[in-house]
């Protein structure tokens, strides 16, 4: 390992960082805010949330930086995440009433939706502790035809037969009033909970008729006279029993019998912040990453990892290891660059996990696939294009961690989000775009050059350089995981020790359902 | 006499197996009788055979002369061992038991009626020479304070301190209701009450004289605390003591083992007889530790006919014993049931443990609540008080309240070290505050850690890991909330570093000290044990069905018991601290009071009625504030 104390400290700022703008998710809407929310008997998300899983249980929180660097919360007033609700992991989603009273915006419709994903890709059962006051209504124009979704989503999970369960501690009108109603299972707080279209203002505007909250929707009337509420809970701490109890009673079943024993890594994984070299242009081992991941030598795991193709295509590291018991394939980025070979590896690789059913991790630290002459005429976009079918067409659950770079079309191939990986996190050495910023603002100015010289102009370099500052400046920005996150292309930014927990939690969620890999992928140009 | 070759022993529990060791090492066969709350105790098991007596209470099973001897009988006895407390001081059964044909391990039975009659005693002694303590027959406030004694009594019962004089016939009534009671005879006498005056013994085996005992600490008249020999006497009235003894035996040509007690006021170095017991008493392993001699052996050997030594053996050394009882200490003794789940006493060497129970037993309110004697001989008393106060204190007790932190308080008391013992010291005593220190802490992670391996998805994972830390996680046991964080480092708590924690075991490092603490878990019971103490502690569910809340006002039954009268109708007014209804367990009536004024709203229980401890009797309704 090289320059192992400069790499640590410059990590380790990074994840101090990190933690600043997860304590600002954390925070909700302020002090002020919270101690009124208080003030009223009430719990924040995430203290309903700590009651509502195991005890002691992990919880995986999903998104936490949405809306970094909009004009909306970093958080974007909804916590999401994966907690285990009597020994089965649920996907939990929590309005946060402290954030403009826990009001929808574009970044909360994303969020929501990405988790529903999450819910429907593994099959998971969905909790939704209710207290929203409808939408963001100066930004109602991104939410409301788009926000139809998470109403259709809950009825097409239930139909899927993946149970929905609404807990309301609150507002939830209007539209939000669909979440309870398109639930298999309603939990409503007594003198809290307040679920119906339209208040008595907009009930006298459109009839005349003079009524009250209680009336029109609360939770006393919900459980006695509309039938809505499945459950009337005396406060909020009975709502979250009443709701462990729910899900005690839904007979859930996964469909993978867990290991239940494995080595922890041969390798010390606190060591993973010596290994990321604070300058990405220096490549470093991914082997030295999985030693620090996966399982040890024990007597169930004979070897950490079994290289496939250790000889070909050496600038990507393809294998097999265990995480937790769990048998993974790994596609690791060794060199930045990916070559034919390296695509090719990749393609074959990703079949053999189809074969097998078993699930593929990417660990990415790429740059791209080579260009110039020599490799196009190789055929580097045909390669590319296989590894890049196999990618899409792979029926087996893939996860992604984004280790330091991720450029180009290499970020297609090694799995990027549009590509759709169950889960993608994000380390904080981690920078993505279409390319790197100086080459970007390099290409700016090269093809800027040959437009004046085409057009008969002199090329101005020197007042060129102020704009490929700020471009660079903005790419560099815009490459960085905290924007990144913000706008949704990741599930969280995590912090490199954390990895083989998060990956352990990502692989046992995936197994309520069944792991079953493909023969069948696109047509192959070879 | 014919030899005895098939011992009944008509008890139960410690004293049981006391016997039955004799017997094992003699040759002698063993025959157990046990109540149904006692058959799984560790004594039935212990003898080669066991009859059970139907019933529960005394009066049923170990008091029914005729159901012990049926017994014998069946089970093919040729002797009897009586065991203390019972029918040991009952000369119609020593009788019955003769008259069966039968060995009766004890005096002969008219000794027994004489000493029994402790009126006729006192007169019996003041005739052989022996000093006696007497009250006037007409008492005056210069005569007090007085003792109301029940002639038939022992063990404390139907004993009442009289401090005024318009008490008197009050507490007589009183004394004569428990012990008719209690012994099935209601007489009882008066004598001056000695503030600060001492309990010490003289055992005797016939007329031989085998030293001394202290027994002078005593909560309700019980003692708790044993020594011999008797400290700080001076040689004068230690010899002095023991002829009055040896002239009591011989008054009554006594035969066997014996207790002579006397009350010794060391102002004035004068002693005065008490009492004789007339069979082996709870503190006899304390004379036997210094003697180096089996009482029980002796009791055989004299009830065969043999001769028993005419003089003791040298004594040696210092031997403490105390009480262990299933009592709380901080709620007048009351004493206490449930599952004893654990009961592990260190055996250093010197230690001698005599236990009734084992882990598993349940202690039952139907009889005396000693689950154990704990001995320790040593050269000298010092070190024999340091070693016994050592052992209780890492003794592993979980399950019932016992009374081993006021022993532990009592052995390392400065007067007590001092040899300043008196019947008055027990209750200057202060008992220690339950300082539970780190316990708390230590029971969070023990029990975090048995969640962790108890979990069944996402095993192996760190201890409530969050990528996204936003509060600790939170534990309650009772009044003691603990707050911790886990994550990929493991174990955060303030104030301490947690070095290492599994399920059963947590070592703490706090201001650079580690302590280790094991825990024991039961249901919601956590059991925290360390070299320092231990702490029973209950760990408080996350959630209640507000369906099963127990509604304020409640009254719970302190202990399980009968309940003996019901004092209002549901419906009735009543003031704070009106008698709601009286309960009656271990003899002891207790009055459950309303905590304050308002309606009784309900009475789920009636008179004769059996509960268990924490059944919610009666609801009184507090009275809203009225405006006039």
């Amino acid at each position: 390992m090289s320059g192992g104390a400069g790499n640590r400290e410059a990590l380790l700022e990074k994840i101090t960082a990190l933690d600043a703008e997860h304590a600002k998710a954390v925070a909700g809407g302020g002090e002020k805010s919270v101690a009124r929310h208080h003030g009223r008997g009430k719990l924040l998300p995430r203290e309903r949330i700590e009651l509502l899983v195991d005890e002691g249980s992990a919880f995986l929180e999903l998104s936490p930086l949405a809306g970094w660097g909009s004009d909306f919360a970093v958080g974007a007033s909804v916590v999401t995440g994966i907690g285990v609700v009597e020994g089965v992991e649920c996907l939990i989603t929590a309005n946060d009433p402290t954030v403009k009273g826990g009001a929808s915006n574009p970044w909360t419709v994303k969020k929501i939706f990405r988790a529903a994903q999450i819910a429907e890709e593994n099959g998971l059962p969905t909790i939704s502790l209710v207290e929203s006051g409808g939408a963001d209504l100066p930004t109602q124009k991104e939410i409301f035809i788009p926000g139809g979704k998470l109403f259709r989503d809950l009825t097409r999970a239930s139909a899927r037969k993946q149970p929905t369960i609404a807990i309301v501690f609150g507002n939830s009108t209007a539209g939000g009033a669909y979440v309870p109603g398109m639930s298999d299972h309603t939990v409503m707080v007594k003198e809290q909970a307040k679920v119906f279209l339209g208040g008595p203002p907009l009930v006298k505007m459109a009839t005349g008729e003079e009524t009250d909250d209680e009336s029109l929707g609360g939770a006393e009337m919900h459980a006695r006279t509309s039938g809505l509420a499945d459950h009337l809970a005396e406060d909020e701490h009975d709502a979250i029993r009443i709701g462990r109890r729910i899900v005690a009673r839904l007979n859930w079943r996964k469909a993978t019998v867990a290991p239940t024993s494995w080595a922890e890594p041969d390798a010390d994984p606190e060591e993973l912040l010596d290994l990321v070299p604070a300058d990405l242009k220096e490549p470093f081992d991914p082997r030295e990453v999985i030693a620090r991941l996966c399982d040890g030598v024990s007597p169930t795991n004979g070897a950490v990892f079994d290289e496939f193709k250790p000889l070909y295509g050496t600038s990507l590291v393809t294998g097999w290891a265990r995480l937790h018991g769990r048998q993974i394939g790994i596609l690791a980025n060794a060199q930045g660059v990916l070559f034919s070979e390296e695509a090719q590896k990749a393609t074959q690789f990703i079949q053999l996990a189809n074969q097998v059913d078993v699930p593929l991790l990417f660990l990415h630290n790429t740059t791209g696939y080579m260009v110039g002459a020599q490799y196009e005429q190789g055929g580097i976009i045909k390669h590319g294009a296989m590894m890049i079918n196999a990618v899409s067409n792979s029926r087996v659950p893939h996860l992604s961690v984004v280790m330091g770079a991720s450029y180009g079309a290499g970020n297609y191939g090694m799995n990027g989000r549009a590509f759709d990986p169950r889960f993608l996190f994000t380390w904080p050495s981690a920078k993505s775009a279409v390319m790197g910023p100086a080459q970007l603002a390099g290409v700016l100015e090269i093809v800027a050059r040959q437009s004046a010289e085409s057009k008969g102009q002199t090329f101005d370099a020197e007042g060129f350089a102020g704009i490929k500052q700020v471009v660079e400046q903005q790419v560099e920005e815009q490459s960085l995981p905290h924007f990144l996150s913000g706008m949704l292309y990741d599930d969280g930014v995590i912090d490199p020790r954390d990895t083989r927990t998060v990956l352990a939690i990502c692989l046992s969620v995936i197994e309520n359902r069944p792991v079953e890999g493909t023969d069948r992928f696109g047509v192959f140009r070879m | 006499m014919p030899q005895i070759t098939r011992v009944l022993v008509a008890n139960r529990a410690e004293i049981a197996s006391r016997v039955f060791r004799t017997c094992r090492r003699l040759g002698i066969g063993t025959v157990a009788v046990h109540s149904d709350p006692d058959a799984a105790l560790p004594y039935v098991r212990e003898a080669d055979v066991a009859v059970r007596l139907p019933g529960s209470t005394p009066a049923e099973t170990y008091l029914d002369v005729d159901a012990v001897l049926a017994a014998a009988r069946a089970a093919g006895a040729d002797a009897v061992h009586p065991g203390y407390g019972f029918l040991s001081e009952n000369a119609g059964f020593a009788r019955a038991v003769q008259e069966a044909g039968l060995t009766w391990i004890g005096p002969d039975p008219s000794s027994i009626e004489q000493m029994g009659d402790k009126i006729r005693a006192k007169e019996l002694m003041r005739a052989a020479g022996v000093p006696v303590l007497e009250a006037p027959e007409q008492p005056t406030e210069v005569d007090l304070p007085l003792l109301v004694k029940a002639s038939a009594g022992g063990g404390g019962r139907g004993m009442r301190v009289v401090r005024a004089l318009a008490d008197l016939e009050r507490e007589v009534a009183a004394a004569q209701e428990e012990a008719a009671s209690a012994f099935g005879d209601g007489t009882v006498f008066v004598e001056p009450y000695v503030e600060q005056g001492r309990h010490v013994e003289v055992q005797v085996v016939g007329t031989t004289v085998y030293g001394d005992r202290d027994c002078s600490l005593q909560r309700r008249h019980q003692k708790v605390v044993e020594e011999a020999p008797a400290p700080g006497l001076p040689d004068e009235v230690r010899t002095a003591l023991h002829e009055a003894a040896r002239r009591a035996a011989e008054a009554i040509d006594y035969r066997g083992a014996g207790t002579v007690e006397f009350l010794y006021d060391p102002a004035s170095e004068r002693f005065f007889f008490l009492e004789m017991n007339t069979r082996l008493q709870v503190e006899h392993p304390v004379t036997e530790e210094v003697h180096g001699v089996d009482l029980v052996e002796l009791q055989l050997v004299a009830a065969e006919g043999a001769p028993v030594p005419e003089r003791a053996g040298r004594a040696s050394g210092h031997a403490v014993e105390v009480r262990l009882y299933a009592e709380d200490p901080a709620a007048d003794h009351q004493p206490q049931s449930g599952v004893l789940r654990c009961l592990e006493i260190p055996q250093e060497p010197g230690v001698r443990v005599e236990a009734g129970f084992e882990a598993g037993n349940e202690v039952s309110t139907f009889y005396d609540a000693m689950l154990a004697k704990v001995v320790v001989c040593a050269d000298t008393r010092a070190q024999a008080v340091r070693l016994l106060a050592t052992v209780l204190q890492r003794s592993r007790i979980h399950g019932v309240r016992t009374n081993r932190d006021q022993l532990v308080a009592i052995l390392r008391d400065e007067r007590f070290v001092a040899g300043e013992v008196s019947t008055a010291l027990l209750p200057q005593v202060a008992l220690p505050a339950p300082d539970a220190g780190l316990a708390p802490v230590a029971a969070a992670l023990a029990l975090a850690e048995r969640d962790r391996a108890a979990r069944t998805v996402q095993r192996g994972l760190p201890p409530a890991w969050r990528n996204v830390p936003s509060q600790p996680q939170v534990t309650i046991l009772g009044d003691h909330r603990v707050e911790w964080w886990g994550g990929r480092d493991g174990y955060r708590v303030e104030g301490a570093a947690v070095v290492a924690a599994s399920p059963e075991q947590v070592t703490l490092e706090a201001d650079g000290v580690r302590t280790t603490y094991r825990v024991s878990v039961a249901g919601s019971d956590v059991d925290v044990d360390w070299p320092g103490g231990h702490a029973a502690l209950v760990r408080t569910p996350r959630f209640v069905d507000p369906a099963e809340a127990v509604a304020s006002g409640s009254l719970l039954a302190p202990m399980p018991g009968t309940v003996v009268r019901v004092a209002v109708e549901s419906g009735a007014h009543v003031a704070a601290g009106d008698p709601v209804l009286v309960l009656e367990a271990m003899k002891m009536q207790h009055t459950v009071a309303a905590p304050h004024a308002g309606t009784v709203a309900q009475i789920n229980v009636q008179a004769g009625a059996q509960v268990a401890a924490g059944e919610v009797l009666a609801v009184v309704e507090e009275q809203q504030e009225e405006t006039a």
